[in-house]
């Protein structure tokens, strides 16, 4: 991958001590934008996130043109807001969440993903540790993706006004010359992709919150999807149609498709990559998988002559390991999912209508 | 996955429904008219449509959605008592999740907790209790719901509270029984039906001998199903067969879970604690004599009822709702003036577009375009 920019990952703290945090909790003057303020953000936030663009604390970071427009040409930009409760859950945090979501957005485009902000609502009475480690986390969860948090903004609001902590982060790209992906590019006979096993991420959110007393060893699937975007370019140029199957799951990702592209989308519900366990829950709660949410799992549309050798691709890289083709695009009936039985039957796969789980990311 | 996979073998289907076309051939009503077979019970709906059940069987069997999904047949005047007791200030009001969204004349639960009404979803009557020992100051209300899978463990939460002198508990029972419901649906006189799919899990509690009066009486074949597809499509089958052999019997093919005597702990918690109420309201069919629960006077400090003045007006279905002949099997749920249109699960105007069980959410979610051509044998191609 092209090194030509750097973001600053590497860089040193700076060099002036920086300020301490001497309270065990959040109260309201940490968002007063006085000195308490002052010791949040530079003990905190500076200490966990520091790099060149961040360090000066302008209201903005300060991006170089030239540097971006030397590996594409055009700019992704997205936003996303991060709400999820447990704040931690096996597998990962609301921290790496809201690294991993933002970058994956970007990614969805075919682009390189590099500078994100972050934006911070924090309740009041939530705890410093806490605070710390999900700073830690989105850190460590940056340097993974190779972006850096150039910009941020922090906010106190009173006890119940937000529960604990909601992170926003907006994130921008640059997608190369020459890739063009879209929802609205799905074409009768592409082959529809995955990248491994789906729901995972929101079976193990549910059973987090520990109220089914179901023990299992389900994790999230949080993680960054912006390399194995780059495999699979790399493999096919002109992949048609991707998107990252967040909250609504795969089923909600398809419908979109089908939607934009005036095509149908046929899956194979056999050809579903599902860990045991996670079936296995589904049958107990009487969830339906194909809504349930993911963090680190990409539905890709490519055509039916690349489609094998993206899989293989897919499959060297460790976020892509169980990729497999699970269906395909036909022309009718138009803007709807239809599903495949392992039974010998068939269904429309339809959006869903209220939510199966509340707060999942 | 074990114990599951088992149920969903598509190679054993195929003989199923090889047999089934089969036996069709030597049923004489199917040369003029299809078949009309009710699946009782929400579950199985649910089932049929999942799996696609419907689009593989001959064309001369058609399921009818029977009234079994107790959110869809619940009144709106009921959900207008929920909303008034949910609304109370000192009430904590649980429920199960799936009666959440269903219309009342105003509003709907999930409305009335967005308006700040303390609602809260729960996965088991037991979890409303808990709720109460943790919250002495607030009234925990249990809105219990359903036919006879459900009642025991409400009827056991309510033995539970009692035993252990919770005050800050109760029930606004709204439990119903399947029985008085299937012998109004076989008096209905536009009906014509010829044979049941009987309920998988009521039946594991009340036992298979409260059907008798459906082979004796009334002369149509039962068999007690299973949920799985395989279940649906082996009991499919033995109703046919006795259609095809001229028998009317209660026959089980849920025989793994449903012993014929029911479960006899759970018929005497539910007989200690609930009694029959004359008459109870069922939307779309009305009101049936004896189709309703109430708690006994001896456990009147855990009756919401008793406890909380309940405004227990009867509110009419909406005019152009047909849930009523779709529950009899009288019209398809695509057949209904409204369905689709302003009747949809986003919104909807009867209750069986609500739940999942629901004849017409099904419907609607699965199978509202033919998404299958049949084969030349009948049966349904695989999509």
């Amino acid at each position: 991958m092209s090194q030509a920019i750097s973001v600053g990952a590497t860089e040193k703290k700076p060099a002036r001590r920086a300020r301490q945090l001497r309270e065990s909790t959040i109260n309201m003057a940490h968002g007063s934008g006085g000195k308490k303020m002052r010791d949040l953000i530079e003990d905190v936030f500076l200490g966990a996130f520091h790099n060149p663009l961040l360090a000066p604390l302008e209201d903005q970071a300060i991006i170089n043109l030239a540097e971006l427009t030397a590996s594409g040409d055009r700019l992704a930009f997205t936003t996303d807001t991060y709400v999820v409760s447990p704040l931690f859950f096996p597998g990962g945090n609301i921290g790496a969440l809201a690294i991993n979501g933002t970058v994956n957005d970007l990614a969805m485009s075919g682009a390189r993903p590099l500078y994100l902000s972050c934006g911070m609502v924090l309740e009041e009475g939530l705890s410093v540790d806490t605070l710390r480690q999900v700073a830690a986390s989105m850190r460590e969860a940056a340097d993974r993706a190779g972006v850096a948090i150039v910009t941020g903004d922090t906010k106190v609001v009173e006890r119940g006004a937000a529960d604990k902590l909601f992170i926003n982060t907006a994130g921008v790209g640059v997608v190369p010359t020459g890739i063009n992906i879209s929802a609205s590019r799905a074409t009768p006979g592409d082959k529809i992709i995955i990248n491994g096993t789906l729901g995972d991420h929101g079976c193990a959110i549910l059973l987090a919150r520990n109220e089914l007393a179901l023990e299992t060893d389900i994790q999230s699937d949080c993680q960054p999807l912006h390399e194995l975007v780059q495999v699979m370019l790399a493999a096919c140029p002109d992949i048609h149609s991707l998107r990252d199957a967040t909250r609504g799951g795969i089923a909600t990702v398809l419908n979109e498709f089908a939607q934009s592209s005036d095509v149908c989308m046929r899956i194979n519900e056999t050809a579903l990559p599902m860990r045991e366990t996670v079936k296995g829950a589904c049958e107990l709660l009487g969830l339906d998988p194909l809504y349930l949410a993911n963090e680190g799992k990409l539905l890709a549309i490519v055509p039916p002559d690349a489609a094998d050798k993206v899989v293989a691709a897919m499959r060297h890289h460790p976020a892509g390991r169980q990729a497999a083709i699970i269906g395909e695009v036909i022309d009718a009936p138009a803007g709807i999912v239809l599903l495949n039985t392992g039974f010998g039957g068939g269904r429309i796969v339809d959006l869903l209508v209220g939510e199966q789980l509340p707060r999942i990311c | 996955m074990k114990y599951v996979d088992e149920f969903r073998d598509p190679v054993k289907a195929q003989i199923l429904l090889n047999e089934i076309q089969q036996l069709v051939g030597q049923i004489e009503v199917c040369r003029r008219r299809p078949l009309h077979i009710m699946e009782v019970c929400g579950g199985h709906t649910h089932s049929i449509f999942r799996y696609g059940l419907q689009q593989m069987l001959p064309e001369a069997v058609e399921f009818i959605h029977g009234p079994g999904c107790p959110v869809c047949v619940l009144p709106m005047g009921r959900v207008d008592d929920c909303v008034a007791l949910a609304e109370r200030r000192e009430v904590i009001f649980t429920t199960f999740g799936d009666a959440m969204r269903v219309p009342g004349s105003k509003k709907s639960l999930l409305q009335a907790k967005a308006e700040g009404a303390d609602v809260r979803m729960v996965y088991s009557p037991l979890d409303a209790l808990k709720l109460a020992r943790e919250n002495p100051h607030r009234e925990v209300i249990f809105f219990g719901l359903g036919f006879e899978t459900t009642m025991p463990s409400t009827a056991l939460t309510v033995l539970q509270a009692k035993k252990d002198g919770v005050k800050n508990f109760s029930l606004f029972c709204n439990h119903i029984t399947i029985i008085p419901t299937i012998k109004a649906i076989l008096d209905s006189p536009a009906l014509e039906l010829d044979g049941f799919l009987g309920p998988g899990h009521v039946s594991m509690v009340i036992g298979i001998r409260p059907y008798d009066f459906i082979a004796n009486h009334y002369r149509k074949p039962i068999v007690i199903a299973g949920f799985e597809p395989l279940d649906i499509l082996h009991s499919m089958w033995m109703v046919l067969k006795q259609i095809a052999e001229g028998r009317c019997e209660v026959e089980n093919q849920y025989a793994r879970i449903v012993p014929d005597a029911g479960s006899l702990p759970a018929l005497q918690a539910v007989q200690e604690v609930f009694e029959l109420r004359e008459f109870f309201e069922w939307r779309g069919l009305g009101s049936i004599d004896h189709s309703g629960v109430r708690i006994r006077e001896a456990f009147a400090e855990y009756d919401a009822e008793r406890k909380f003045p309940v405004p227990n007006l009867k509110i009419a279905d909406p005019k152009s709702c047909q849930c009523g002949e779709v529950l009899k099997g009288v019209i398809k749920p695509q057949q209904c003036k409204v369905f689709g249109t302003q009747c949809t699960p986003e919104m909807p105007l009867g209750a069986l577009m609500v739940s999942s069980e629901g004849a017409c959410a099904a419907y609607y979610n699965f199978g509202r375009v033919q998404i299958t051509g049949r084969s030349e044998t009948g049966r349904g191609a695989a999509i």
